[in-house]
Order: C-alpha cells, then structure tokens, then sequence
C-alpha cells in the first residue's frame, strides 16, 4: 500500500486521541512513533487475536520504523485493522498504566486467557492445507472395477495408476467376492447396520472386506460421535476391554523402570510399553521392565519401542513379548519418508510372527499431515487407506487413533471425532485396536477428560496405548493422555460410570512392597549376571520415588554400561529366569515362563490377545458379542467391587470415631444441661438460640472444623456485644435449618431465633415468618469460622431491637462444595434425623464454659 | 460368514486343546518346560523360540476364525522362521524404499527365498514388490 494513513485514522478512532506524533506504549516505557512511520501490517493482522503479540508488535513497530508494509489491500481494510490495533492498544496502556476500570476489553476474556485451554492452538479447516477431517473435496468419491477376480479400478483409479498403497489393497485387502455386493450397499444403509443390534458383528465385518478405502470413510462419517461410540461396542474384537500402559522415565534408570512396571503391572494393565531417552539403552530397558512386570503379576505383555532390528533382537531373546511401532501411512509421499513399504512392513510383519512375537501396526490420523505430504485428502480417508494396507498385510491389529498426530487433528473442527471414526474402522476391519489415547491433546483438562469418554463408554481392545503410568516429565513417549498424576481421576471416571477402564487402584502399602520385591529381583539379576550392584540409598530412593526426579540412581554412562554388558553377553529371557529361580523369586521366574510358554504355541498370535490368569484370551476364545443391553462384556461383581474400591471413602464409622475424639475434648470445654421444658421468654431484647438433636451430644464438630464449644461460645458473645440476652434451648421435634430456627423465635421474647444444626448451618428467623423465609442464612458450613457465628450473634441481638444490620457476607470462592462434603454432611444429618422425637418439646439448656468466661 | 465355533474351539487355545501336537525346537513337550527343568539347566532358549508347525497351525486357527490375510501372514511367518536373523534384516533392510537398486535384484532374492528357505509365499511377496517398485520408481537412490 502506498501510504498507511488508513491505518492510522482506525487507530486514532479507536485510541480516542489524535495520533499526529503516534504514541504507542510498548513494555516498560512510552515510546513515540511518528505520522510517517510505515507499519509491518503482516504483524498487524495478528494483533487482533493477542494482546501479547500486539505488544510485540507494538515494540517492533517503534524499534523498526523502515518495517515494509505489507498484504493490505484497500483503505477499509488498513483502517478496519488500525481501529483493531488501536482498541487492543488502549487495552493495554489501560492494564498498565492504571486499573480505572474503564478498560475496553471486557474482563471475562483475562480470565478466559489465564486458563490452561489458552496454551492449546488451532487450525482452520483448510482442505487444500491437509486441515480436513473428513470429506474432503479432494477425496475421491467410492468405486470398485473387479475383472477375473483383479482389481482393476478403485476409487477412481484405473489399476495402472494405482500408488503403492492403492496396489498393496488392491492386490491383499479386497475380498473380490463381496466387493460388488458391500460397494453397491448404501452407505447411509450400512451405517445404520453398523448400529443395529439386530444385525450380528460377523455380517458387517464381512461386508467391510469387500470396501474400498473412500466407502469405508464416507460410511463412518455418516455415524455421529454418539453413534461411533455405539459401534465400538459392538465392533470391538475381544470382548473382555483392556488398557496399556507407558513404563519409562527421564534417566532410562532400570531400578525404577522394575519398580514402576510392576507397580503398573499391579494397576492391571495387560501390556506396558517403554522406549529410552538414549537408544542404546535398550537392553537393560527391557530387561528391567520384563522382571518388574512379573513382579506385579502373570500375564503382562510387554514391548519396548525401539529401532526395528533392535526390537526383532530384544524379542528373539525373549526379553519383550509384543511389537507395536510398525508404522504404516495413508500416502504414499510419506509411506516413503517414513523409509517403508506395505511389502517392506508386510514382510517385518511375518518375521516378528516367525519369532513368536505378537505385533501390530501403528498409524493414525495426522501423521501424513506431519509428514507434510497429505496430499489435500481429508484425515479420515488417509487413515482408511493405513487400516486397509494393515488389514493387508495380515497383521492381527493396530495402534491408531491419532498417536503422535492426535494434536494436530484436536487442533481442525471435528478431529476428536475422526479419531473416534478411525478406532472404529479398524474394528470394523476386525483388527485388534489400541486406540490410542497416549498423547496429550490438549493443556486443558477437560478436553483431555472428554477425549476420554467415548472410549471408556464403548470399551476398545486397549482403551490407551499406553497410559501414562508414570509422571509426565518421565515420560519418554511425551505425556499421555492420562498420566500417572491423573492416575486416580481416570480411576474415578471407571466409578463414576461403571465402565471398564482396565485399572484398579492397590493400597499403597500392597504397591510398596511390589516395588520394592521389584527392586530386589533386578538387583539379583544384575547380581547374577555380573553387570552391577546396588547401593542401599538408591534402592531407598527409587522405592519411594513419584518419578525421576526424586531419585540418587544411576548415570546415564553407567546405564549405557549395563546395557552393553547385557547386551554383550547375549542374555537371554532363560538367564533370566535362571537368576530368578536361583536367587529366591521362583513366583517371578514363573510368571516370565508361563509367558515364554506362548512362544510354542504361539496362541498370543491370534487377533487381541492378552494373557488373564495365566490363559490367553483373544478375539478368538473371547470374541464380542455384543447384541444390546445384557450381551457382551459384563462387570461382574467382583471386578465392580474393585473399581469401587478407591481411596477417600468416608464411612459413617470413621465419621463417629472423629466425634467420639471430639467428645473427649469437648467435656473439659463446656457442659450442657437440660433444665426443663422450654418456655416462650417475654425480654425484649431477647435470642433464642434452637440446637439440633445431636449438637453438642453425638457431634462436636462443625463442617467447617469449628468446636461447637467455641461455635456456642461465639454465638452468645456476639449477642452480648449486640447488646441482647441469650437463652438455649434443644429441639428434639426436628432437624430441619428452617424449623430449628423458626421454632427458637417462637420461643423468643424479640421474636428473633437462632436455629443451629451441629454440622454448623444455621438460619436468624423470625416468629411471624413463613417456615422458609429467614433473615440470613448460612448454608455453607464449611466455610463459616468463628467469626461469622459472632457476627450472627451480634446481627441476631441487631433484629430484635427492631434494627436492619447488613447481613454477614461468607467470602464463596467457587468451591465445590458438596463434592467435598456432602458425604460426611449425609452421614452426620443421619445421626441427626436418628434422633428426632416429633412429639417431644423443645428444653431449655443450661450452658457452663469450664474453660473460659 | 458364519464362523465354524464348533471347529474353533476344538483348536484353540492350542496350548490347551492341541497340546499334543506341540513341540519345542528340541522336541520338548508344554509340560517340559518347567522351573525345574530350567534350574537343572534342562532347556535351552531355542526351547522358547516358535516352530513353522506351531505358526501354521495357528494359521489354521486365523482361517478358520475367517481371518484369511492372518493366516497368510501366519504362514509366511512358518516360512521365516528357520530363516537366520541376519537373512530377516537383509531382507527387510533391501525391501525398503531405495535400497535395491533394480528389480532384477530383488527377484534374485525372492528366487533365493524359494530355493534356499523353501519360502513360497515370502518370495511372492518379494516379487510382487519388485514389481510395484519398478513401476513407481521405488529404485531410486535416497542417501
């Protein structure tokens, strides 16, 4: 543009001033700017969308005055942007020169900004940027050619131009005996199918065999995220769900890699996975992380995610039971950069079987994206072609569901439901799914427990690969969805819901001695083997170590030393035992042989395997069945009882113990004495306090944590200071705030009562008020102290003088107080209601303070 | 599809149902393989290390359960597994994309597979990709 003066009449508009020597504050001082300064207007159209970068640019602007102006095209435009600069401008100089409360912005938006969702960024959709879940126009529409049994055009791709991927489906994916009948099928009529509990999983199946990548994307997107949570259920190939966990950490230290897998291992993940921080690291990695997992129980499976010769040699040893990172892509562009081909997987695919290795593939959504060859194809229908590839190749399942591209597709409009889509799809194609789950999403953690939901709700083979089991920062994969700082909230959302989530929690002092038993088979094994020993202060460390950081281990160096000298002596998974048995843990010995067994009979190779109870159980003995309510994988009441059991579980016990501490203490403090039944009072200035049934008898203690000695104590005084009389009296008719108070005024010469239940919420009322009328109430409980019962007291004497006291104001922050609370508000108003006598009428009540006054 | 239940669960779990047929490397019964035997240093890790019968009869198990391409997988597998380590790597390494430099290089080791290693359906696979290669320029030098 040739001159910015557009700009500058939209930024004196909005600045309010004239702007002839442009002033513009920047951090920390004022600088000037000048009417023929040109602006960087390439900065400026962001400015609109953060007071942070204006701020930069702000700075930019007055340090860099020969700054091009740039990508402004007509006059309404520049001055449409000046005016957005200027409103966001005057914000700022506003926050920083003074709070006058005169701010143009409103206020609601700093507190949306302070929020960890503000740190998550996203993208438009974009097709021809590859920002597309699904549909993109640039999909080709669904269509099937077959000759002789050959594919000879797929998805509008005559067989000649078919890419790699199109060739490899082609040639292993289509089942051409129902490709003609599952193509002419109308999608929206198969969708419906995939939802219908009437029609078995086996038919659907069946006809998926017969679609090409563009049918089975167009046929997921017709199903709502609703509707995709309804058909993993169905889809799902074992019936029984399971989870996986990470088991890594920021040194590769093996102590705490045997102490963590068993503690995971323990949790009830069936499968847990680590990778190194340094590669070379491997050996001892899966060494350690083979022997603690046997520690926590029989049965886990365990991977360690390495280069793919590195894995294939860890697992001929006998030192990892199951691959997972054989990745496949969507494109052929990024096929290739990832250094593979469907032949080149498909045949490591066969040798990871020939070793007795259980494997799967991994792709997922975005990762072509990343690569930076998606072609401007939509997310879902790229991933339809990594699930047909892997369905060709014969694996027995995937890992997708976004993975390390699961960001960036959270990040376009309808991500989380392409991720959900493609978990079904590969259901669908009858692959085993860990569905992913093992990226943090999000900063916000509510996105995080929404992303969850889904899956918990249906149940997939592996609802995360894996879940963090370990704290974020040692997590070598990055954070994963959960971690194990949110270990017990997911453990909560599996309560709450009553759904399988694959975890239980395990005491601590049952997860102490696992770790530490752990600690001791390494370090025998180590022992054994001659590659090093323990110091006591480290073994100390790791066993009550959250994560790495609290631990005095090893060094990297001597850790690249372990695991050469393993890797040197060319342990095998039998040394291992051997040491075992050797050394005293012959139950872990046997934990690691029962799963060495598999090997022979390679039964862990059939589609979603896992070990339970020293028995495989896979799609093939344990297949879905899902048919509507009543069907499929059930909780039974043993394992309900397990996922019920949590920590902070108040019983009415625990709350009767605290008072029965309570009421020792509170006999030295005050004495309370029945002195007659009570009578109506006649003093002007009179306050008739009403307590509960159970005040002062049963309970001592308030929710807020006030004695009610003190409570009492506060409540008189503060009617003494109002300048009123006092007079006590006990309610054995009801419980109830309303009535508890109601009847004190009735009692009450001024007509003013104090109604008082023992867990502290009270109510001033007054005679000739409706039951549920009052003066003031104070219903939260766990937030009144001392001081507000003083000042009820005071306002209380206030009324029955016939005056208007501002009412006392209990500072709320927002807390959720029934979630804290009302289990032992429950409990304690029982103890109450236990109490209550309809027909006897209220006492008068002698009170003595033995300590005070 | 109706998949034959009554057939399945007569083969599967085989370590339960077809125990008889299962043998070590060294001819070892399931119920050889015990603490014992390894403390009196009776096994030996090939006693831990999958056998072609075993892979084909799960390959029977994958067909029978109507999972056709993992019983084909399965049954490459009872091919690669007498096919030493280093032949997997080598193989693997060159089916990668600008490793062979021709397709005549790696129809020479899909021949290899099927005289050598008695691989019929492995050298197929090589075959197919030499093919696949040639046709979108897979031959290409990357480093």
């Amino acid at each position: 543009m040739e001159d910015d003066s557009a700009i500058w009449h939209g930024l004196e508009h909005r600045m309010g001033e004239k702007l002839t020597q442009g002033r513009i504050v920047e951090p920390g001082k004022q600088g000037e700017l000048t009417d023929n300064c040109p602006i960087g207007l390439g900065c400026f159209s962001h400015v609109v969308f953060e007071r942070s970068v204006l701020v930069a640019v702000l700075a930019r602007i007055s340090s860099s005055p020969s700054e091009e102006v740039e990508n402004t095209k007509t006059r309404t435009a520049a001055w449409r942007m000046g005016a957005r600069a200027g409103i966001l401008a005057r914000n700022w100089e506003d926050t920083a020169m003074a709070d006058d409360g005169a701010l143009n912005r409103w206020r609601r938006y700093d507190a949306w900004d302070e929020r960890p969702l503000r740190l998550d960024k996203f993208a438009p959709e974009s097709p021809a940027d590859g920002f597309c879940a699904a549909q993109s126009p640039n999909d080709p529409a669904p269509s099937i050619c077959i000759e002789n049994d050959t594919v000879v055009e797929m998805d509008g791709v005559a067989a000649g131009d078919f890419d790699m991927i199109d060739a490899f489906i082609a040639a292993h994916t289509i089942d051409a005996e129902v490709a003609d009948e599952a193509m002419a099928l109308d999608s929206g009529e198969f969708a419906r199918m995939l939802v219908d509990i009437h029609v078995p999983r086996a038919d659907v199946v069946r006809l998926a065999r017969g679609m090409t990548p563009a049918k089975l994307a167009e046929v997921l997107w017709r199903l709502s995220t609703l509707e995709l949570t309804f058909a993993q259920a169905k889809l799902r190939a074992r019936k029984t769900p399971a989870n996986q966990a990470h088991v890594t950490n920021a040194k590769d230290d093996p102590v705490q890699l045997a102490a963590d897998a068993a503690t995971a291992s323990a949790i009830g993940f069936d499968e847990i996975e680590t990778t190194m921080r340094v590669a070379e690291n491997s050996w001892s990695n899966a060494l350690a992380c083979t022997i603690g997992a046997a520690v926590g129980r029989g049965g886990t499976l365990f991977q360690c995610s390495s280069e793919e010769a590195e894995e294939l040699r860890l697992g001929m040893a006998g030192l990892t039971s199951y691959a997972e990172t054989v990745s496949v892509y969507g494109s052929e562009g990024s096929f290739i950069d990832g250094d593979d081909t469907p032949w080149s997987k498909a045949f490591l695919i066969a040798s990871y079987a020939s070793r007795g290795i259980k494997a799967r593939c991994t792709s997922g959504a975005g990762s072509e994206l990343l690569m930076g060859f998606h072609e401007a194809k939509s997310i879902l229908y790229l991933e339809a072609r990594c699930l047909c590839v892997q369905r060709g190749i014969g694996v027995q399942g995937t890992q997708n569901g976004g993975i390390d591209g699961a960001p960036v597709t959270a990040s376009v409009p309808g991500g989380l439901r392409e991720i959900l889509a493609e978990n079904v799809m590969a259901a669908l194609l009858d692959l085993e799914c860990a569905s992913g789950n093992d990226t943090r999403i999000s900063e916000s953690e509510i996105r995080v427990g929404a992303k969850i939901m889904p899956y918990m709700m249906a149940g997939t083979d592996f609802i995360c690969s894996g879940q963090g089991s370990i704290p974020k920062y040692d997590n070598s994969f990055g954070a994963s969805l959960f971690n194990a700082e949110e270990m017990e909230d997911y453990m909560l959302i599996q309560r709450d819901f009553e759904m399988e989530g694959g975890v239980r929690h395990v005491p601590e002092d049952e997860l102490m001695a696992l770790r530490a038993r752990a600690i001791d088979a390494l370090e025998a094994v180590f022992d054994e083997l001659g590659v090093a020993s323990l110091r006591p202060e480290q073994k100390s460390s790791v066993l009550t170590a959250h994560g790495s950081k609290d631990t005095d281990t090893f060094s990297f160096a001597e850790v690249r030393r372990i695991a050469s000298a393993l890797q040197a002596q060319e342990v095998t998974i039998l040394d291992v035992v051997i040491a075992l048995e050797k050394r005293g843990f012959s139950d872990v010995a046997q934990n690691i042989l029962d799963l060495m067994k598999q090997r022979v009979s390679g039964d862990h190779l059939q589609t979603a395997a896992i070990l339970r109870n020293g028995r495989v159980l896979s799609a093939v003995n344990d297949p879905n069945d899902y048919a509507g309510p009543g069907t499929g994988h059930q909780i039974s009441p043993e394992r309900r009882a397990e996922i019920a059991a949590i920590r902070d579980v108040l019983s009415k016990d625990e709350i009767l113990a605290w008072a029965a501490r309570d009421a020792a203490d509170e006999r030295r403090r005050y004495r309370l004495e029945p002195t007659g039944t009570a009578q109506a009072g006649e003093a002007p200035g009179e306050v008739v306090i009403g307590l509960s049934p159970a005040f002062g008898g049963e309970l001592h203690r308030t929710t807020g944590e006030a004695l009610l000695s003190d409570v009492l104590d506060a409540l008189i005084g503060g009617i003494e200071e109002g300048g009123g009389t006092s007079r006590l009296v006990r309610i054995h008719h009801t419980a109830d705030t309303s009535f508890l108070g109601l009847s004190a005024a009735r009692l009450s010469g001024s007509g003013i009562g104090i109604g008082i239940q023992a867990k502290g919420t009270a109510v001033i009322h007054k005679s000739d008020f409706y039951p549920h009328m009052n003066l003031e109430l104070f219903c939260q409980a766990p937030i009144t102290d001392l001081s507000h019962y003083r000042q009820m007291g005071r306002n209380a004497a206030a009324y029955a003088r016939g005056e208007d006291p501002e009412p006392v104001s209990i500072p709320y922050q927002g807390e959720a107080l029934g979630s804290r609370y009302h289990v032992q508000t429950s409990l304690i108003y029982a103890i109450e209601t236990a109490l209550l006598d309809p027909a006897r009428e209220p006492e008068e009540l002698r009170v003595t303070f033995l300590d005070r006054r | 599809m109706t998949v034959d239940r009554k057939a399945l669960d007569a083969l599967y779990p085989v370590a339960e149902k077809q125990a008889a047929r299962l043998r070590t490397r060294t001819g070892k019964t399931l119920d050889a393989l015990t603490l014992k035997a390894a403390r009196d240093r009776g096994l030996e890790a090939s006693d831990f290390a999958i056998t072609p019968e075993a892979l084909r009869l799960q390959a029977e198990v994958a067909e029978v359960a109507e999972r056709p391409q993992l019983g084909e997988n399965l049954r490459r597998g009872a091919e690669l597994a007498n096919v030493p380590q280093e032949t997997i790597f080598e193989t693997y390494e060159l089916l990668r994309p600008g490793r062979a430099r021709d397709k005549a290089e790696l129809l020479a080791l899909a021949e290899r597979y099927r005289r050598e290693f008695d691989a019929p359906e492995s050298a197929v696979l090589i075959e197919e990709a030499a093919e696949v290669y040639e046709r979108r320029n897979l031959y290409r030098k990357r480093f």
